[in-house]
């Protein structure tokens, strides 16, 4: 089993119909293993997988196309409306990848490190939460002593406007905070990015008086969706009832309705971030990004593409911000922690900064990790303690562990060990972006000159 | 000839007595006393004016409908103990700012993983005392066993935390030393995390539960009675506790055997060479890699410390309890001018001071809009603050940005 044996095969998967054919076995098995069992996480995997080899195998783009479509499209609603967990990760995953797109932008194209990056996610999310809920008209009681049967300030429809709004308010923020302290160095500037997350996150802990913004711990709820017409949700029926199961309510359609908005705004970020990394403002990124000093001798404006890469990256964070709203119907300041941007900033490094399909490998490698694996370790420690099993080697009743050891709750060790292993095996991450790859490739052929 | 004298006159001891470098010694605590003398009169000058000038407006009349004392009062009979406390935390967050601000002067690296160490120095320093606890040798403790106590759950503190302090080092830092600046930031970033989870781990495994308390033993809890005053209808007692005298005293000696060993003897004169210049002080036959050792050693004995004498003061730690006030000795670094160990000590005490200031009087002030709620976010304004107006910090020196 040499290495040119793996080699040979690597070619061959690569030529005539043979990727064809392994991309729809995949797709195929994968679809049909999580119809068949769906609650084997295994066959999830194997079917979240089939993007792996969509995108790894040689094949033509618009097949690639259509097949990314029928995945995202078709299979994963009505798979998930099946399951509704299954829908609850594909739903994260776009989430995160969103976010950690975002992020990229800030961190990979130009460099700069952001550890606060969920604060302008905070910023989308309390705004169409305080908008599209009762709050205005609880401005003056505070938190839990609300009168009921208030009326809402706005109509759910109103949702989409705010998508724009938050958009333009997340970036005109990133501007505010960015314009004093881009100026300073890359560490200087991580930290006080951190310190701007905190301040938000204290400030909706905290803003329940003097007037009642944020409702403080308690967060905000109910706030409203956009409206589902009834007519999608009987043509969903219509066409899916047998393959599902049962007869699919308008809540489940929710949750369909926020997966496709959250793939639409990816496939918005994407065209964004391509078409930015190839104009003349993406290129002042990677100039700034390599060395501050000779980008600013070429006549880089410095702060104003810095402040431009802020603005991008938070404006999205925004849009994500009020879809949460609107998905989740309850907002609190818990889920905008320090943790949540380093857990973004992780997927961003473990993928690959700067790389655009590394960054949505790590979104989902990530997600997949502090969903499945984590918490159905947990289940299944928790399943050991029922028994009477005992640990091998050193004799310990698995039923005398403590509960306290629940391993879905430690997203930190996980999150902290991907930063630290990339950091020293593979920084440029498990799919390196393209410009990086050609760096590599260069260096290469200088030492072996 | 008395004893002593016989001692003293012997030649080893001779030299050995006049190689110490008194000036060294002493200066710290000049430096000590001048920044707390000269923290807590500024600040309480100016928190008496704003006392003076809201005490006719809306805010006054409040206070004095509740509590029936004028606003000036109020601030005036608060301020001794809002000082001590200031000074204690000041303290604390100094300790803590020098292990930043060393590593920061031999590494140009923010260690972010200091809270960390941090951290564990306390859990580990909590845990040998509530070990000694179940064993029964606290309750009947005498006065000078329980100080003894005391003082081992401080060294064990430290060198556990220096030692992890090393290893962390060696495993997550020096492989990336060539890299670019924002990689070992962000592996730091990983190990902070990562320890956070795994002295929770640790701690759920062996005992079961993650929030530990500090025992009670000893003295500590008592409070010196320094006098009384009646506000009102209440009586105020004025005093110190016993604590706190402790945490202070401990960091002082701790800062003045630092400054010693940094600017007087040869270790030191080899970590100051380290800090100019890696090559050359290569050059001059200093083992850099072992300098920079040393200083996480140092850095994180200093921090461990800071954990026990925290978790004495605060009683009450959990994995995450480093996390604060790393970023507020991170910001008190800054403050005072990060690389700069006199610095460190100015900002620590500036930041512990401002800090409990603003939170003791702001509740007040605003008539309870904003509050100690706000006291964490507080060191970020300053942080901002002095990294857009003063990057360099109170007493850093204007240094270009080595390419």
């Amino acid at each position: 089993m040499t290495p040119a044996f793996f080699h040979t095969i690597a070619k061959r998967l690569e030529q005539g119909m043979v990727p064809y054919i392994l991309i729809l076995a995949h797709m195929a098995l994968g679809t049909a293993l999580v119809y068949t069992s769906p609650r084997s996480n295994l066959a999830f995997l194997v079917l979240i997988t089939s993007f792996f080899s969509l995108y790894s195998l040689n094949a033509d783009r618009r097949f690639k196309f259509v097949a990314g479509a029928v995945l995202t499209l078709l299979i994963f609603p009505v798979v998930g409306v099946r399951n509704i967990f299954y829908l609850e990760v594909i739903f994260q995953i776009s989430v995160f990848s969103a976010l950690a797109l975002g992020l990229n932008i800030v961190v990979g194209f130009a460099g700069l490190l952001d550890l606060g990056y969920v604060a302008f996610y905070a910023v989308g999310a309390y705004l169409w939460a305080f908008f599209g809920s009762q709050q205005y008209y609880i401005l003056h009681f505070a938190p839990g002593t609300q009168p009921s049967h208030l009326p809402f300030l706005l109509p759910g429809d109103t949702f989409y406007l705010f998508i724009f709004v938050a958009i333009f308010i997340a970036a005109l923020t990133g501007i505010l905070l960015g314009t004093p302290v881009l100026r300073l160095r890359g560490d200087y500037l991580a930290i006080v990015t951190l310190g701007f997350g905190e301040v938000i996150r204290v400030l909706a802990n905290n803003l329940d008086k003097p007037l009642n913004f944020t409702n403080g711990p308690q967060g905000i709820t109910p706030i409203q969706r956009p409206t589902m017409p009834q007519f999608a949700v009987d043509a969903f029926n219509e066409l899916f009832s047998k393959i599902v199961g049962h007869t699919v309510s308008p809540a489940d359609m929710y949750n369909v309705m926020f997966y496709l908005f959250a793939l639409a705004i990816i496939i918005i970020i994407v065209f964004v971030t391509r078409r930015l990394d190839d104009s003349k403002i993406g290129r002042a990124w990677t100039a700034i990004r390599e060395d501050e000093t000779a980008a600013i001798a070429m006549g880089v404006p410095l702060v104003k593409m810095k402040l431009a890469a802020f603005a991008v990256g938070a404006s999205f964070a925004g849009a994500m911000g009020v879809l949460l709203a609107g998905s989740r119907t309850f907002i609190s300041p818990e889920s905008f922690s320090f943790m949540q941007s380093i857990g973004v900033l992780s997927m961003v490094i473990l993928g690959g900064s700067g790389s655009i399909p590394g960054v949505i490998l790590g979104a989902a490698v990530v997600t997949i990790l502090n969903l499945q694996v984590l918490q159905g370790l947990s289940l299944y420690l928790s399943q050991l303690r029922q028994t009477d099993a005992v640990i091998p080697i050193i004799h310990f009743a698995w039923a005398n562990l403590s509960t306290q050891l629940d391993p879905a709750k430690y997203q930190r060790l996980l999150f902290g060990l991907i930063l630290i292993l990339m950091m020293i095996f593979r920084p440029a991450g498990l799919i390196p972006s393209q410009r990086r790859k050609r760096e590599l490739a260069s260096d290469k052929a200088e030492t072996e000159e | 000839m008395e004893v002593r004298e016989i001692f003293l006159s012997g030649p080893p001891m001779k030299r050995y007595l006049k190689s110490i470098n008194l000036r060294e010694l002493l200066r710290p605590l000049g430096q000590m006393l001048l920044f707390s003398v000269g923290s807590t009169v500024i600040l309480s000058a100016i928190v008496l004016v704003l006392a003076l000038i809201l005490d006719k407006t809306v805010v006054g009349q409040t206070l004095f409908e509740r509590l029936n004392v004028s606003l000036f009062t109020y601030t005036l009979v608060n301020l001794p103990q809002v000082a001590i406390d200031g000074l204690t935390i000041g303290f604390v967050y100094a300790a803590i700012a020098l292990g930043y601000t060393m590593v920061y002067g031999v590494l140009e690296f923010i260690n972010f993983a200091h809270s960390e160490i941090f951290a564990v120095g306390a859990f580990v320093g909590v845990e040998i005392l509530i070990a000694l606890e179940k064993y029964g040798a606290l309750s009947g403790a005498s006065l000078f066993m329980a100080y003894a106590y005391l003082v081992l759950a401080i060294i064990a503190g430290m060198l556990a935390a220096g030692g992890l302090a090393v290893a962390v080092e060696r495993v997550a830092y020096r492989p990336l030393r060539h890299a670019s600046r924002l990689v070992p930031l962000i592996s730091a970033i990983g190990v902070s995390f990562l320890l956070q989870d795994m002295i929770r781990l640790t701690e759920s495994l062996t005992t079961g539960q993650f929030n530990r308390i500090f025992p009670t033993f000893g003295n500590f809890d008592h409070r010196i009675i320094l006098g009384r005053m009646t506000m009102g209808a209440t009586n105020i007692t004025l005093g110190v506790s016993i604590k706190s005298i402790i945490v202070i005293v401990s960091a002082v000696l701790m800062l003045m055997g630092l400054n010693y060993m940094v600017n007087a003897t040869k270790i030191g004169k080899a970590i100051r060479a380290v800090a100019q210049d890696h090559p050359t002080a290569s050059l001059m036959g200093i083992d850099v890699n072992r300098i920079i050792s040393l200083t996480f050693l140092v850095g994180g004995m200093l921090g461990g410390a800071a954990g026990v004498l925290y978790a004495l003061k605060f009683t009450r730690i959990d994995p995450f309890v480093g996390f604060f006030p790393g970023l507020k000795a991170f910001t008190a670094a800054v403050l005072g001018g990060i690389g700069n160990m006199t610095g460190a000590l100015l900002g620590g005490i500036v930041l512990g001071m401002l800090e409990t200031y603003a939170g003791s009087f702001m509740g007040v002030f605003t008539m309870g809009a904003a509050g100690t709620e706000y006291k964490d976010i507080f060191a970020f304004s300053i942080l901002i603050l002095v990294l857009i107006f003063r990057p360099q910090g109170l007493m850093g020196a204007n240094v270009a940005q080595k390419a």
